[in-house]
């Protein structure tokens, strides 16, 4: 309470936050405004008129069964490229705590992806296996196995999920690494005389210790899945081949952007924008009380 | 229970040795303190034997089984943490039940130890607690259940008090040292604490600087200590030490002048140089003692802590009872059957 104390009045503090407010309002809040406004108009085919319609975008969005099919990609996406993420930072943060000699410079290395544009870790990946000439993707027809993600759907969304983790295992590294190490050494030696194996440790002790970084993180992830890895797979798949890599964020941006169903797209955004409230609510809410075990 | 021997153990860490050959064996169900100043490498002697670090040479033996070369796990032991290392995540119980379960014991069996072990502690009404919700003093006697549940071979404790006010530890000091006694477990107790050293060990292993200085009964270290280290480093306030010689074989001469003579001669130790070992209970009063120029009083109560000088500046202290006078010159004669002495060069006693 005595931090109240601080500044005088409300003016300084208002004018120190003004500038984040107003980032806030011109790139977040308007175009929200804009979109819900959107979302409840539908024009005509030359873009002429508007026509207030309630729901009806809506109502066209949710009932469209491709729109479903892509709403049940976009879950299992999500749900690899999050599991995947998480695994493989997990895995190599335990490495990371152990005592392992050029710790630094392989903690310096993990974080580097993080750093990396979506579009860039997108080429980077095209050029590793793009059939002609990536290198993984030529050794992959080489050993025989018909490798093109441009023609294969599965091979493509296996692409995309790899590119996509790939980008967010930095990210999940540190907070695994930082988890890790705020677990007291010596709780883990009470367990190895208690004569629990490492194994036994690691699930009845360091996992549990870590789920509440493990939930935030879970969370961070599947956000960054749905809403972030149009970049990825922008500059991967396009979407294609067919459908096949077309998650909700990206049929959005299809349908607004190339098609101009502007009303359509809109009412899919303020889908899209309701999930993440919801996410953020429930990150919120679980981090509030898992955060103390 | 069992016997636990400690052959030549040596540590290093990188070029740095912490370890100089420790040898100690410790009887069935006796209480071994380890005690000594901070950084001696009591914990590490600790941890050695635990498993937990492994020794650079030497072997240790638990009832005689040499598990040297075993995990923590494989060697039938319990450790009390000084920060108790409690699982954050668990209840009470489930950190006492923890180590039963690993070893597979049926589940009537478990809930039987662990009830039995949280009446002994008096943590009954806590198990469904999790450490967090527990002071100081709980979390201690938790850390303590945990050890005891287990029925090991071997306590190992690492400053388990250190972290208590000050009250508390003298009543978690008597019932640790009823418990074992109770229990019959072979311990090991390290601490920096003096007084827990005392209290607690059936023996001491006083350490300095990697080596064991002696190792012996409270009583035996206290009245005769080894070397001039654990002379000082036993005992509150500390013994005063004094230069001298031997001017007869039974005959101490202070470098101030003053001539002391021993109970007993020492055979052919005349003219080696000395130091003459004084503790501040043995000097009283007396109209032909030392001379000392009082400089400052610590009145304890029942008794008086006096730091002063003698005639040639050598500091010294005396542990008075009754009025003291807040300046001035007194007159203090110290007890012949409790004069130490001690090799200068070397630091080892040479009086019996
Ligand atoms: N892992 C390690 N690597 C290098 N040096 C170490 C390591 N562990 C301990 N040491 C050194 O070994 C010496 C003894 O350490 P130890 O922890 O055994 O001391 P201690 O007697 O328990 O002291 P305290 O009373 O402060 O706990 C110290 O000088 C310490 O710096
Ligand atoms: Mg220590």
């Amino acid at each position: 309470m005595s931090q109240s104390a601080i500044f005088k009045g409300v003016v300084v503090p208002y004018l120190l936050l003004a500038p984040q407010l107003l980032v806030t309002a011109i790139f977040f809040f308007w175009p929200a405004a804009q979109a819900i406004w959107q979302s409840l108009l539908r024009e005509d085919a030359f873009g002429l008129n508007s026509e207030f319609v309630w729901f009806e975008n809506f109502i066209e969005v949710v009932t469209d069964p491709t729109w479903l099919d892509a709403a049940f990609r976009t879950l299992f996406f999500s749900a690899a490229v999050a599991a995947l993420a998480l695994g493989s930072a997990l895995f190599l943060a335990v490495q990371a705590d152990r005592n392992i000699r050029g710790a630094t410079t392989y903690k310096t290395l993990l974080v580097w992806p993080y750093a990396v544009a979506p579009a860039v870790a997108a080429v980077l990946w095209l050029f590793m296996f793009h059939p002609n000439i990536g290198i993984f993707g030529r050794a992959l027809n080489a050993m025989g196995i018909a490798w093109d993600y441009k023609l294969n759907g599965g091979q493509a969304m296996g692409l995309v999920i790899l590119a996509s983790a790939w980008k967010q295992v930095s990210y999940n590294f540190i907070f695994f690494l930082a988890g890790l190490q705020s677990i007291p050494k010596s709780v883990l030696e009470a367990a190895a005389i208690d004569g629990a194996s490492p194994r036994y440790r690691f699930w009845t002790i360091i996992f549990p210790l870590l789920s509440p970084t493990a939930f935030f993180l879970l969370v961070v992830n599947l956000t960054y899945a749905f809403f972030e890895t149009f970049g990825v797979i922008h500059s991967l798949t396009q979407g294609g081949p067919g459908k096949a890599t077309e998650t909700l964020i990206y049929r959005a941006y299809t349908d607004g952007v190339m098609n101009l169903n502007l009303g359509t797209s809109a009412a899919q955004s303020v889908i899209l924008m309701l999930l993440v409230v919801a996410l953020t609510f429930v990150q919120f809410r679980f981090i509030e009380r898992r955060v103390h075990y | 229970m069992a016997t636990l021997s400690l052959r030549g153990i040596t540590k290093r860490f990188g070029t740095t040795q912490v370890l100089h050959g420790i040898d100690l064996e410790v009887a069935d169900g006796e209480m071994i303190v380890i005690v000594g100043a901070s950084g001696c490498g009591k914990s590490t002697l600790l941890r050695i034997v635990s498993g937990l670090e492994s020794a650079s040479e030497g072997q240790v033996l638990i009832g005689g089984r040499d598990v040297t070369a075993l995990e923590p796990a494989e060697r039938d032991i319990a450790m009390v943490f000084q920060n108790y290392a409690l699982y954050p995540h668990m209840s009470v119980f489930q950190n006492m039940a923890y180590g039963l379960k690993i070893r597979r014991l049926p589940k009537p069996e478990i809930e039987r130890r662990v009830a039995e072990a949280a009446k002994l502690l008096d943590i009954g009404h806590l198990l469904d607690r999790k450490p967090r919700q527990l002071s100081g003093g709980q979390r201690q006697r938790v850390a303590m259940g945990r050890a005891i549940v287990r029925e090991p071979h071997l306590f190992l404790f690492d400053e388990p008090l250190s972290n208590l006010d000050a009250k508390l530890r003298v009543t978690m000091r008597a019932e640790i040292r009823r418990l074992q006694r109770r229990l019959g477990v072979t311990s090991l107790f390290v601490t920096h604490d003096q007084v827990e050293a005392m209290t607690l060990g059936d023996r001491l292993m006083v350490m300095h600087q990697g080596r064991a200085a002696q190792v012996a009964s409270p009583m035996e270290v206290w009245a005769k200590p080894a070397d001039t280290y654990v002379a000082s480093f036993i005992g509150s306030p500390s013994m005063n030490l004094l230069p001298g010689i031997m001017a007869a074989d039974g005959v101490v001469a202070l470098d101030g002048g003053i001539q002391l003579t021993l109970p007993a001669p020492i055979a052919g130790a005349t003219g080696r140089s000395v130091t003459l070992g004084i503790r501040p209970e043995h000097l009283a009063p007396a109209p032909d003692g030392i001379a000392m120029q009082v400089e400052l009083l610590e009145p304890l109560g029942s008794e008086t802590v006096v730091h002063g000088r003698m005639a040639d500046g050598t500091a010294l202290t005396a542990k008075l009872l009754g009025h003291v006078p807040e300046s001035g010159e007194l007159m203090l004669r110290p007890d012949p059957a409790w004069l130490h002495v001690f090799d200068r060069e070397t630091g080892q006693r040479i009086s019996a």
